[in-house]
């Protein structure tokens, strides 16, 4: 037995021990990162869990229908009983049934044409047709395979008319695959991920500015001096701005060249819309940064906040499956509205008409997030 | 005096941090051109009646004005006129000295704030070293550098909190010059400071401890007020004397003085009462001297313990 050994192997002992000492004794006295720890993996668990659904039925539908009646009632009532459609509007006009698409309101439009029921009778085999935003394939594909039975409960239903036509149905679903026919996923993944990155660098930059400020005891100085909050925000956020658009820039051009990924709509509209995500999340980034006492609580919160960006926005899982509940709680992140705008400019070629809500919402989200910042902005050291 | 103008008033001052009272009660007045210095042991709650001034501290009662502006709502106004030097650096250390200069001259919306940044470095002697940043620099280049930036927006008031400590002899002098210079010129300088020689240079002092105005006024004022009596005492030994006088009743202060040692309390009789056995030893030397301004700090100090207990 050698003492040299022992006595080397007790003394790291000890020191390791001295620093695991006072780790817990740090740790035990930042109650805040204490109770996120314990508690908030618990809440995502089980808000993940419920909120999640890769099968989404009940998905939004426009209607397009010209006549009332019968049989435009049961192949209605068809569509429903799949439990994947459901009639949440009713158009007047083709265009109106696009917009819709196109802003991400619905994701299916079914358009039933003028004088299908007496077509029907006449043998003539009209097509009810089925417009899909398959944008997001998975979303679309589950619900597109359901139409086949359509046809056949529509007609069980309404009996003055044969089924068949010399064995062919006596009408047709047509599906029509819109902005991504060929189910691409990139398509659908990489104007997400514009979104998603961006979200992560951009809170990560407001959210350390005013702790580091506390931490390195600079706070003092700048709290004497003759600066007002708000435009101690402005200053802090302006600079990521630029930061963040490059950064936007650079991931659209990567898209464009090495994913094909196309730009339906306006290059501007997207740069614009773009500035406003990135402003609104650098807000949101600078707010934790005003409630946390110190950096790793800052960090801690950014994250906390990040995880239901990326399940709860439609980026990676449908949002039209998801619970009421869990919508609202996408409704209040910045990048479900900034997926579908950029899914909107992107691929479906979405205009500023179409996106005014997403919009509104982004900029609502951003004031909301600036209000709370300069309202809990310390301006004295009490 | 003249009608002097008065720059900092303020009366019955009270601050506390979780349930413990940090100032208590405090008044004083400090009039436009002085310089007026703020002494007290460690944690007596300098720093904390700086910030409660320049508006970085709400004050929980009492009242105040400073420049004329009511300190509770018009802390605004206040910090457009007021340089605060924290006690610990404060500036940006991952700045230059130039970056951290216009900085500051831009924040309180100076013209040209590059070539005021730069007049403040040929002031504070930084010449050449202008690119340096602020974290890379000395103990007492970065107080110098913390002061120039205080002075740099020219403010009416100047609230100092220890900004010599760590500064060398020979800059510490240089500073007190530039002090009374600007105080001359007509700006209110309210400094905290441990050092006596410093207090020395003040036009008026307070000491503070344990969150109480003890005395203030001119040093001559805060000596009489005390009422202290001292005796210095030279010859051999005198640590051993030290130790037997310390018990004495009637003594309340003894402190070593190099080779001699000052003996002082505030009862005239009783102190030569404790004395008298061994004034009549013919190694020592007895002198009634008057008391020095550290003496009078000393006793304070140390009765105002006896209060806090
Ligand atoms: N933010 C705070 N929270 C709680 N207590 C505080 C706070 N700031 C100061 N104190 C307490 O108030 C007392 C006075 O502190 P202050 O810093 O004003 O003393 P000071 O006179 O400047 O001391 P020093 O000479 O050491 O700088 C101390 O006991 C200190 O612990
Ligand atoms: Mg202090």
């Amino acid at each position: 037995m050698s003492t040299l050994a022992q006595g080397w192997r007790s003394g790291a002992l000890m020191r390791a021990w001295a620093m695991l000492v006072k780790e817990f004794v740090q740790l035990k006295r930042d109650r805040l990162t204490f109770g996120t720890m314990i508690f908030i993996p618990v809440v995502q668990l089980l808000l993940f869990g419920y909120a999640i659904n890769t099968t989404p039925r009940n998905l939004p539908t426009a209607l397009l229908v010209y006549e009332d009646n019968d049989l435009t009632r049961s192949v209605i009532a068809a569509l429903s009983n799949t439990s994947y459609f459901h009639m949440t509007h009713v158009a007047r006009t083709e265009a109106e049934m696009d917009h819709w698409l196109r802003s991400g309101t619905v994701l299916f439009g079914v358009e039933i044409p003028p004088g299908f029921e007496r077509s029907v009778r006449r043998g003539d085999r009209p097509a009810v047709l089925v417009v899909a935003d398959a944008s997001d394939p998975v979303a679309a594909g589950t619900a597109l395979g359901a139409l086949e039975g359509v046809i056949s409960t529509a007609l069980g239903r309404d009996r003055g008319i044969p089924e068949t036509v010399q064995s062919v149905p006596a009408f047709e679903i047509r599906q029509h695959r819109r902005y991504n026919p060929a189910a691409v996923t990139s398509l659908n993944i990489v104007p997400g991920l514009l979104g998603t990155i961006l979200t992560m660098t951009m809170l990560i930059f407001t959210a350390l500015s005013v702790t580091r400020e506390i931490e390195r005891g600079t706070m003092e100085s700048l709290l004497a001096m003759p600066i007002k909050p708000l435009e101690i925000m402005l200053g802090k956020i302006a600079p990521y701005i630029l930061i963040g658009f490059i950064q936007a820039a650079l991931i659209v051009v990567f898209a464009l060249v090495l994913f094909e990924v196309p730009i339906a709509g306006s290059l501007i509209l997207l740069a614009l819309l773009s500035t406003l995500f990135i402003a609104a999340n650098l807000s949101i980034g600078y707010t934790f940064s005003t409630i946390a006492e110190n950096q790793l609580q800052a960090i801690q919160m950014s994250f906390m906040f990040f995880l239901p960006n990326i399940l709860l926005s439609g980026f990676m899982f449908p949002f039209a499956g998801m619970p009421r509940w869990a919508q609202w709680i996408g409704e209040a992140l910045p990048l479900t509205h900034y997926i579908r705008i950029t899914r909107g400019i992107m691929l479906k070629g979405a205009t500023m008409q179409d996106l005014v809500a997403e919009t509104l919402a982004l900029a609502f989200l951003m004031l909301v997030a600036m209000t709370i910042a300069v309202r809990r902005f310390r301006r004295t050291l009490d | 005096m003249p009608a002097a103008e008065v720059a900092i008033e303020v009366e019955g001052l009270t601050k506390s941090f979780s349930g413990k009272v940090v100032v208590k009660n405090l008044s004083m007045r400090v009039m436009k051109g002085q310089i007026y210095g703020f002494l007290g042991p460690n944690g007596s709650g300098k720093t904390t009646t700086l910030r409660m001034l320049c508006g970085l501290l709400t004050p929980d009662s009492g009242k105040g004005t400073a420049l004329g502006y009511d300190i509770r709502t018009n802390s605004d106004a206040i910090k457009r006129r007021v340089g605060y030097m924290t006690q610990r650096f404060s500036l940006y250390q991952d700045l230059s000295i130039r970056e951290n200069l216009e900085f500051v001259a831009r924040v309180y919306g100076l013209d040209a704030p590059e070539q005021r940044a730069r007049e403040a470095i040929t002031r504070l002697g930084l010449n050449g070293r202008e690119e340096q940043l602020a974290g890379e620099l000395s103990g007492g280049w970065k107080q110098r550098l913390a002061l120039g930036a205080c002075i740099l927006p020219q403010p009416s008031l100047l609230l100092l909190d220890e900004p010599t400590a760590g500064v060398d002899p020979k800059a510490r002098r240089e500073f007190w010059a530039e002090i009374h210079k600007l105080a001359a010129e007509g700006m209110t300088v309210l400094v905290s400071t441990h050092y006596m020689d410093e207090a020395e240079r003040c036009h008026e002092i307070a000491y503070i401890a344990y969150g109480t105005l003890l005395a203030q006024g001119t040093i001559q004022e805060v000596i009489a007020q005390s009422r202290l009596v001292t005796y210095t005492v030279s010859g051999p030994d005198v640590a051993e004397l030290a130790e037997k006088l310390a018990k004495a009743p009637g003594v309340d202060m003894v402190a070593p003085f190099g080779a001699s040692l000052h003996v002082a309390g505030r009862d005239e009789e009783a102190l030569e009462a404790a004395i008298a056995p061994y004034g009549r030893e013919p190694k020592w030397t007895w002198v009634r001297t008057p008391p020095s301004l550290e003496d009078v700090f000393i006793d304070l100090m140390s009765a105002s313990k006896d209060n806090f207990q």
